[in-house]
């Protein structure tokens, strides 16, 4: 899960790490308002969406003063704001983060994620902050410094130093750096986050250690003991289809193809996709129904498949095993009655109970067309669909 | 001969009282499994199918020769139930449980270096040497005794690999689920090793999936180390980059983790990759020249 900027930045503070002092706004007039508390002089202005890319998308903008704090962010709300993320249709902005503006001296990149293959947590900073840090470890990887954090002491101050000092941390303010680095470790593990950035953190002329820019995406299995970061999901941020398939535990994800796949267990519905394309189609979406996939859970997952337009045809690849094929056949010929299914509809399924569940399907009156091995069902779709 | 587990596997089951945990330890009883022990805290003293229950992994163990484990408890207190198993030093702990919290599974593999405890998991379908022991919630019936040994990321996709080889006439050794989260237990390498060794496995099949370097690094010790024919897939070579396709696990960031990266990397360590997931049975024939 994906927060904003101003949200990520109010964890950040209560953890010690010290950001610019600014507020949300909604409309010109309160961006207006924020301008004025803040002074009344230089300011920013900076478009809240879930994705990366803003300040060359055009979302973020130095004003000279409260007029134009206001005028700027007339000019991104309600708009939608592309980005390299958003992909070409962009997303709406709906709040804006006035700023106050700052003297920067120097701009660095510091940020928590999970070292996979050392199972822990890593820290990773770079001189050249304020830019794309896969680019800067294609292009200087020797400019990537990394610690590795040992879970039972967390980041050690030793770490930190190490850190800073490679940096060319003036020593006046290598203890101010180390409080940023332990605080954004501190707020990575209590909070259960899987990524925390801040790029630029920046060093200001006075003498400041502060993140001008924050992110941060959290474990979505952690959320049991994380109440206070669910509360600020914004859903208007997500695919609405994605959002409809969570609540009913369908995990779905939308394509670019026509051909929609229902399928148990995540790898296959992967390589389900796979085969897909192999054949010639392309896949509509994702979607896993899990272990337990019943009557109910079927249905609802062949509506959130419908209810994309491109959908031409659908291909369900079910390996049941100790699920029963019986139960299942039934649940797709009652979906497909209630819902009018007109699309092609290719059905593989392997499992116990096989036998009755493929004579449901060949009894149902339906045109579902029934396979027995998943290249079979694949080869099936797509040519129903080109025809 | 077979890796992990055979017959004389003696398992216990934690979280033997759930809904989960009495369906599957009842399956796998059914299966020939030797199921001597669960453990429910609060609940000892009773009993599930004629299997004693016990508040403690340590006492289960003292009672009843416990020497392998498999975890059906929720996701909040499945972390802190592996480490009671590899307190009690049971050597393979399954650990079937979808959803534990990343920082809990870096903290749990903090507790296990330098102890002998074999982690398959978290969020795996289990282990089974064919016709001897099953341990976990995959369906037995389409297995069968033989040589391949598999070992994979994912679960229904290794039904379907299990599956192709058993219609080919290709039994298993042993088959290993190691889990679809970032941070688990065994890796690919500790399998790979593990079959390398055994004289009862002939060749093997190694299913990944996008997201992190684990298929890399087994490329990479495959190079070097093994001595028999390997088959791979990987699945999600249609997946976008930035989703997470199901298991937390599988996800391409910043660039990494890619389909094609990984088979690249296979294939250049000798691997025999199957191009199709409908091909894995198949592939391995070739590769046996069967």
């Amino acid at each position: 899960m994906n927060i904003h900027e101003f949200q990520a930045k109010e964890i950040l503070k209560r953890f010690g790490v010290a950001v610019p002092r600014g507020f949300v706004a909604s409309t010109p007039e309160e961006a207006k308002a924020a301008a004025v508390e803040l002074g009344g002089g230089v300011c920013v202005v900076k478009a809240q969406i879930h994705a990366g890319g803003r300040g060359k998308g055009g979302g973020v903008k130095l004003v000279k003063n409260a007029e134009e704090a206001a005028e700027k962010a007339r000019d991104m709300l309600g708009k939608n704001l592309v980005t390299h993320q958003t992909g070409p249709e962009g997303r709406q902005v709906r709040r804006v983060l006035v700023e106050q503006g700052l003297n920067i001296q120097r701009e660095l990149y510091l940020a928590m994620v999970l070292d996979r293959a050392q199972s822990r947590v890593t820290v990773i900073c770079s001189s050249e902050g304020g830019v794309e840090i896969e680019e800067v470890a294609a292009k200087h990887p020797e400019k990537i410094l990394k610690e590795s954090i040992d879970p039972v002491i967390g980041l050690a101050p030793f770490q930190c130093r190490r850190l800073a000092f490679a940096l060319g941390i003036p020593a006046e303010l290598a203890a101010k750096t180390v409080s940023v680095m332990q605080g954004l470790y501190r707020a990575f593990d209590e909070c259960d986050a899987s990524l925390a950035e801040i790029n630029p953190l920046i060093i200001t002329k006075e003498g400041q250690v502060m993140a001008l820019d924050a992110k941060m995406n959290f474990d979505s299995n952690a959320f049991f003991r994380q109440k206070d970061i669910v509360a600020l999901r914004d859903l208007t941020e997500e695919d609405p289809r994605e959002v409809e398939a969570s609540k009913y535990d369908l995990s779905y994800i939308s394509l670019d193809g026509n051909i929609a796949c229902m399928v148990n267990g995540a790898g296959l519905a992967m390589a389900t996709m796979d085969i897909i394309k192999l054949c010639g189609g392309e896949p509509a979406n994702f979607l896993d129904v899990g272990g337990g996939a019943n009557k109910e859970k079927v249905a609802q997952a062949f509506k959130i498949l419908l209810a994309d337009q491109r959908v031409c045809g659908v291909l369900i690849n079910i390996f049941g095993g100790i699920m029963r094929c019986d139960v299942l056949a039934q649940g797709v010929v009652d979906a497909a009655r209630e819902l009018n299914v007109s699309v092609p509809l290719v059905v593989r399924m392997q499992g116990t109970n096989v036998e009755i569940g493929r004579k449901i399907l060949a009894d149902s009156g339906l045109t579902i067309i029934s396979t027995e091995t998943m290249a079979e069902a694949a080869e099936k779709i797509v040519k129903a669909v080109k025809t | 001969m077979s890796i992990l587990v055979n017959k004389k596997t003696h398992v216990l089951t934690q979280g033997i009282t759930g809904a989960t945990g009495q369906f599957h330890t009842k399956a796998c009883k059914e299966y020939g499994t030797e199921m001597v022990a669960g453990v429910t805290p609060g609940k000892g003293g009773t009993s599930f199918e004629d299997i004693p229950i016990f508040d403690t992994v340590e006492r289960a163990v003292k009672e009843t020769g416990a020497n392998a484990t498999v975890i059906y408890v929720p996701p909040p207190f499945a972390a802190d139930a592996i480490l009671e198993a590899a307190d009690a030093g049971i050597p393979p702990i399954i650990c079937i449980t979808e959803g534990v919290p990343v920082r809990d599974m870096v903290k749990v593999k903090r507790y296990l270096a330098g102890r002998n405890s074999q982690l398959l998991g978290p969020n795996c379908p289990g282990t089974i040497t064919p016709g001897e022991c099953k341990i976990g919630i995959m369906p037995g019936h389409i297995h069968k005794p033989g040589t391949i040994g598999v070992v994979s990321r994912s679960g229904t996709l290794t039904y379907e690999a299990v599956d192709q080889l058993t219609r080919l006439n290709m039994g298993q050794s042993t088959c290993v689920g190691i889990g679809g989260d970032p941070v688990h237990g065994f890796e690919f390498v500790d399998v790979l090793a593990l079959f390398n060794n055994d004289p009862g496995t002939e060749a093997v099949v190694m299913i990944g999936e996008i997201g992190g370097s684990a298929e890399e690094e087994a490329a990479a010790w495959i190079k070097i180390n093994m001595k028999k024919p390997v088959v791979g897939f990987i699945a999600g070579q249609t997946a976008p980059p930035g989703k997470r396709m199901g298991h937390a696990g599988a996800i391409i960031s910043g660039g990494k983790g890619t389909a094609s990266e990984k088979i690249a990397a296979m294939k250049a360590a000798g691997i025999h990759m199957a191009s199709s997931p409908a091909t894995i049975g198949r592939t391995m024939q070739e590769a046996l020249g069967k």
